[in-house]
């Protein structure tokens, strides 16, 4: 006999396949013990309808041809895979950076609001409502939605609205209208029960675009297959620098896990893939402001989902922290708390110092200023077990614009 | 399935009363810590025919401001659902209307599902209402448990329910099936009744195995009596909590604002 059965799925599966395990959603909408759709009865028609309809609808040809033509037109795809040569001469090891800060907008974002706006015109929706919380997210939906000429309302906590100013403006400037939240602690959390709110109150014209991949199936489904391109690039480029495409590591910050979850995809079944999700620890993971919601966090529902989130003992939500709003978030994406709990990928956090020494490190060393949430990515270098031969992906998931007020104000703390 | 495995104060009212019934929510914990049990009595007192006991969350995302807010000050004021049940210690010895808990699916997971409905059982409350509890998943997980403990599971309808969903929730339903009036958060001023007839009728002609309570947005005797012309009743809550708000005489008020509504 050639080839037993297990040797056949395994080669149909790629190399190294994890046979019997399922990393993505089943059926039903899980991850595992994760994910499901709990949501009130209000939002079941809408979800539902998406349900039914995302799969055939972003499937269809005239449905690849456009998200393609716009991708590569009009966000800059495929962007680059850099050869961090400097980099890797620290770490004694090869480190490959993807570029999604060079993506339009300056982040990942806009692969998935892309893929919803059009997904949305296909629905017959006329109205746009997404939440954000340092602004990324709302400003690659603005961006979309002055792209299409949609009506478009973010939902930004009031608190968020202060701290990113610039980000508020922008969203103006594309023709968005920004409403705060201004329920619990007028943050992310509260930005996205808002829009979730709103769709309850608006079920027939409206859509929700959601930023991660969070909130009720087949949403981080969703989200995840447009962020997959990340993967499928990586996997491309990767071929053609160094023969193979997989490397030992690939990196991703986490916070509800949108960019990690595009730059896991296509390696979740090749098992020689290390696949390392970096999480907030803000202060410290133990400090009582930290975002580290795999350390902290409990099974429980957030925003429509069964996952890990921080809570108390009587299940109230409680507010994370982290130097980097995009992190900022006490839940996690279903799909990532299954990674943890099967322990596909490894989870790591960072301090706000060390993730901010790091963006100095990648400015020094090669020139690019990374976002803050970028830049935990980067900071893990220093606890991985990277030897000599390795090749490091790290998914470089936004710019550092949006950082720089952080970066000028807060430079004497952290360089001491 | 339906109630017939269940016989408390829930289905027993509904056997001898059709018309009228008026439930009223109120957040536990809230004007202050221990108001719950005085807002119960007067309540009964004051002739409202069922209650409903929210507990209190951080992230309620199908409420509207006022129900917001009551959920912000009684978690301020320290509760949880543990203390709720403590405060409910007793309560069958005065309160004799149907109780039921009303919250999201976090506070039960946490707390137990299977201690919940046990101590909600010896407790003698009737049923409760979550309305982020997947059907399935209470079919498949809870109503066996929930059933044992002689409590009735409320789920919702809207507007935008299909006719064959409208079924299988009236299926599931055991105690009444929740008519959620408009397309709305609750207590949602921009919404009323207007132009919902239809949908009432509907709703009304539907042959459910279950009685129907129309809530969301009722909020004096006008919409009241509107809603009770196509329903076995109405459910008052964000009107009730903003009247609590604003009470310097709890027990007094309650008794008029319930009777304000069903007499006008």
């Amino acid at each position: 006999m050639a080839m037993s059965i297990h040797e056949e799925k395994k080669d149909l599966l790629g190399q190294g396949a994890y046979l019997y395990m399922n990393y993505q959603v089943d059926k039903k909408g899980f991850y595992g013990n994760f994910g499901g759709a709990y949501i009130p009865e209000m939002l079941v028609p809408n979800v539902e309808e998406l349900r039914n309809r995302y799969l055939d609808i972003i499937q269809e040809e005239g449905f690849k041809a456009e998200m393609e033509d716009l991708l590569r037109d009009y966000v800059g795809r495929p962007t680059p895979l850099y050869l961090a040569k400097r980099l890797s001469e620290k770490y004694k090891s090869t480190i490959y950076l993807k570029r999604e800060d060079l993506c339009h907008t300056g982040a990942h974002k806009i692969n998935n609001t892309i893929g919803q706006i059009l997904l949305a015109r296909r629905l017959g929706k006329t109205r746009i409502i997404a939440e954000t919380g340092a602004g990324q997210h709302g400003v690659a939906t603005a961006t979309v939605c002055a792209l299409m000429g949609m009506e478009c309302v973010v939902y930004m906590g009031a608190i968020d609205m202060e701290r990113q100013k610039p980000n508020v403006e922008r969203m103006k400037m594309l023709g968005a209208t920004v409403r705060p939240a201004n329920s619990g602690s007028k943050t992310l959390k509260d930005a996205t029960n808002e829009a979730i709110r709103d769709w309850i109150n608006n079920p027939v014209d409206t859509h929700y675009i959601i930023g991660s991949v969070v909130g009720p199936h087949p949403y981080p489904d969703l989200v995840a297959r447009f962020q997959s391109i990340i993967s499928e690039e990586i996997k491309d480029q990767l071929i053609d620098k160094t023969g193979s495409p997989n490397p030992d590591y690939v990196i991703a910050c986490v916070g509800g896990g949108s960019n990690a979850a595009g730059a896991f995809y296509h390696y979740l079944n090749e098992a020689s893939v290390n696949l390392i999700a970096v999480e907030a620890a803000g202060q410290g993971v133990y400090s009582g402001h930290s975002a580290a919601t795999t350390f902290l966090g409990k099974p429980g529902v957030i925003h429509g989902s069964r996952t890990l989130l921080m809570q108390t003992e009587d299940g109230q939500i409680t507010e994370p922290y982290s130097i980097s709003a995009g992190l900022d978030y006490p839940g996690i994406g279903p799909m990532h708390a299954n990674l943890f709990e099967t322990g596909r990928a490894k989870f790591y956090s960072i301090t706000d110092g060390e993730a901010f020494n790091a963006a100095m490190l990648l400015s020094r060393t090669e020139g690019i200023i990374p976002a803050l949430e970028s830049a935990h990515a980067v900071a893990v270098l220093e606890n991985l077990p990277i030897k000599k031969d390795d090749v490091v992906v790290i998914n470089l998931s936004g710019r550092g614009d949006k950082d720089m007020m952080t970066y000028i104000t807060r430079k004497d703390e952290f360089t001491k | 399935m339906t109630s017939t495995n269940i016989n408390n104060k829930l289905t027993q009212l509904f056997a001898t009363k059709k018309e009228g019934l008026l439930n009223i929510y109120f957040t536990a914990g809230y004007p202050q810590l221990e108001d719950t049990r005085t807002i119960l009595k007067a309540l009964q007192d004051g002739g409202a025919d069922m209650v409903e006991i929210g507990i209190p969350f951080s992230d309620p995302l199908a409420d509207g401001p006022t129900i917001q807010e009551s959920n912000d000050a009684a978690l301020q004021n320290g509760i949880t659902l543990k203390k709720i049940i403590q405060q409910l210690h007793g309560m069958r010895d005065e309160i004799h209307i149907p109780v039921l808990l009303m919250g999201y699916i976090n506070s039960a997971l946490q707390y137990g599902v299977e201690k919940l409905a046990a101590d909600l059982g010896e407790l003698g409350v009737d049923g409760m209402i979550l309305p982020d509890l997947p059907i399935d998943e209470y079919k498949e997980k809870y109503q066996e448990l929930f059933e044992a403990n002689n409590l009735s599971m409320v789920f919702l309808v809207t507007p935008q329910t299909s006719t064959e969903r409208l079924k299988y929730i009236d299926e599931a339903s055991s105690g009444f099936i929740y008519v959620v009036s408009t397309a709305s958060t609750t207590g949602n001023e921009a919404k009323d009744l207007d132009g919902q007839k239809e949908y009432f009728e509907r709703i009304k002609k539907a042959k459910f195995n279950n009685p129907t309570m129309i809530g969301f947005n009722i909020k004096d005797h006008a919409s009241y009596t509107e809603a009770c012309k196509y329903a076995n009743g109405a459910i008052i809550g964000s009107a009730f909590i903003k009247m609590l708000g604003n009470s310097h005489l709890l027990e007094k008020d309650i008794k008029e604002f319930v009777s304000f509504v069903k007499q006008g």
